[in-house]
């Protein structure tokens, strides 16, 4: 059985949600790779050989590779003999997932915890409506596609490393409609991506817009800056930093929410984490019913202090 | 412009539900249509208003409730709503649903060519955010979703919308007709004025069967689902959770905690 990996590559270095996907396929069946867009380095090749790829599939999609059809085509080019494809659960992926299982008949679920065969048929786990249910979802179509949340598995690398086959699919974009008319490359802020950060520190409307103690915790703990809808639209900081159904569904090992009430939208994008925190200082801020360690304080008092702490005990 | 809005009847976040043989049980009726559809018909109006001329029509597909869907879309400012309700259709999974939808849509536009879909960018209760897409592929219209603005240009006959992505923002154009799905940034939703609120109790909803719109029952719902919902279970409340209140040291109690868990 051949399960196909969608590497999940930004400004053209390899993503660590792909490593976890691959370790999951790697419990699925033999597990290949697929690239889209300009051919991956070759130390790329090398990090996923050492996570188990035995075949690095690159296509081609040239000038039209981010239109959603186009991108599905090449997925379908390059997974004719696939049974299974695991893709990092972005709203960008599910665009093309969607295409590629009305193109194909493959049976689809997307933001899953994780995925097994059970008599030969893939059955999902996920957790759904704000993270308040799991549920487990089998995938009856002889083809499945499943998208999987970033943080969801621990990525672990083979005891052998492999040396991954690099492979050319041929492919010729089919004609779309849709003309790009301009892509602005964002620059992220920072090193990390918050939807792959180990560690989410996110202040909310009790920070005032001062984001300094919320990006100077995020450092000391490796982590990413998330933020509430409040903040957002208060416009204190960018859009992409928002934590919630809507924004970008996290899981970190550690969520970290600062002067952030709780609201039913925000929990659903960060209730799976691994360890919550909350610092606020209303008492019955819903935020606190979800949090295994909450501080009834104000952030400006606790933050600097458990800084202060940590890098002692760190001997910093 | 002729606009149709996609909108879907949604339970309050905030009620119970639970799962019975692997379809959504919801208790309690509070429920109305589906906040993100919201500024689907925000940008539905827009575009018509843009354009002095045309409407906005809306469609959903449920159960005898999901009505009120297109009833609060009608308090929105649209003005014809249709509503497809067949009980072969539950349990239907996106691409069922999006089949049914697609049906009720060249329907509509064989009457009077559509211009526009616009829909929204999820469900808030929803198990995916795949509908836009699928509808699209059913349709076999330009694609233009996740859509955080949307200009339609009528003498081109084109839509050219933006699309933040987490590595890069996208301008993209389509000719017209075109599926726009609408993100939550794309604009501020209206309130329903008492007007319209009295004006919208007096358009008829025309409601469709599955056979009204030429579709097999055995083309939709559970038996043609390509996921099938094992079981169900709530997640178990987090244990040994520990609030504390400031009194000088409460720095210093959460990075004990951090420390100890190995997360510092």
């Amino acid at each position: 059985m051949t399960v196909a990996v969608l590497a999940e590559h930004r400004h053209g270095t390899l993503g660590g949600p792909t490593l976890e996907a691959l370790t999951l396929a790697r419990t699925l069946g033999t597990p290949v790779v697929v690239w889209l867009g300009d051919a991956p380095h070759a130390d790329d090749v090398a990090r996923l050989g050492a996570y188990g790829a035995t075949e690095v599939r690159v296509v081609d999609t040239g000038a039209t590779g981010r239109i959603p059809a186009v991108a599905a085509a090449a997925l379908e080019a390059a997974t004719a003999d696939v049974d299974v494809v695991v893709v990092i659960s972005t709203f960008v992926n599910k665009e093309t997932v969607t295409r590629y299982a009305m193109a194909t008949g493959a049976g689809v679920v997307v933001d899953a915890s994780g995925a097994q065969r059970v008599d030969g048929a893939i059955v999902t786990e996920q957790t759904v409506f704000a993270a308040t249910w799991n549920i487990r979802t089998r995938i009856e179509a002889p083809r499945a596609v499943v998208g999987v949340r970033p943080n969801t598995t621990r990525a672990v690398p083979v005891d052998q490393p492999l040396t991954p086959t690099v492979v050319e699919v041929p492919f010729s974009a089919p004609a779309v409609r849709e003309t790009l008319v301009a892509v602005e490359a964002v620059v992220p802020d920072q090193g990390i991506a918050l939807d792959e950060a180990p560690v989410v520190v996110s202040g909310g409307r009790g920070t005032g817009g001062d984001y300094t103690l919320i990006r100077e915790f995020a450092d000391l703990l490796g982590g990413a800056v998330g933020a509430s809808r409040d903040a957002t639209d208060e416009g204190w900081i960018g859009h992409e930093h928002m934590v919630g159904q809507t924004g970008t569904t996290v899981t970190p090992a550690l969520y970290v929410a600062c002067g952030i009430s709780g609201a039913v939208h925000h929990r659903g994008g960060m209730q799976a984490s691994g360890t919550i925190v909350a610092v606020n200082m209303d008492p019955d801020a819903p935020i606190f019913e979800i949090a295994d360690f909450g501080v009834v304080g104000s952030l400006f008092d606790v933050l600097p202090q458990a800084m202060a702490a940590i890098r002692e005990h760190r001997g910093q | 412009m002729r606009v149709l809005v996609t909108v879907k009847f949604t339970p309050d976040l905030q009620s119970h539900r639970s799962f019975t043989d692997g379809a959504v049980t919801r208790i309690g009726d509070d429920g109305s249509m589906n906040e993100l559809d919201e500024n689907a018909v925000e940008a539905a109006m827009q575009v018509v208003e843009a354009h002095g001329e045309g409407e906005v029509i809306a469609l959903t597909v449920g159960g005898a409730d999901a009505v009120a869907a297109v009833r609060k879309a009608l308090q929105l400012g649209a003005t014809q709503a249709f509503h497809v309700s067949d009980d072969a259709i539950a349990g239907s999974d996106v691409f069922g649903t999006a089949a049914v939808l697609a049906a009720a849509i060249r329907t509509i536009d064989s009457q009077q060519p559509l211009d526009l879909v616009v829909t929204g960018m999820a469900a808030l209760d929803g198990l995916t955010s795949m509908l836009p897409t699928a509808l699209v592929a059913h349709l076999d219209w330009p694609q233009l979703t996740l859509a955080s603005a949307l200009e339609v240009d009528g003498a081109t006959r084109t839509a050219t919308i933006r699309r933040d992505l987490p590595d890069a923002h996208e301008t993209v154009s389509a000719p017209l007709p075109a599926v726009v799905s609408v993100t939550d940034e794309a604009n501020k939703p209206r309130y329903p004025n008492f007007k319209l609120i009295m004006a919208a109790r007096s358009i008829p909803v025309t409601t469709w069967s599955l056979a009204d719109l030429g579709i097999e029952a055995s083309a939709v719902g559970a038996s043609a689902a390509r996921t099938r919902v094992l079981d169900a279970s709530p997640r178990p409340p987090r244990e040994n959770r520990q609030v504390v209140t400031d009194t000088g040291n409460g720095g210093t109690a959460l990075a004990a905690f951090l420390i100890e868990r190995g997360l510092a």
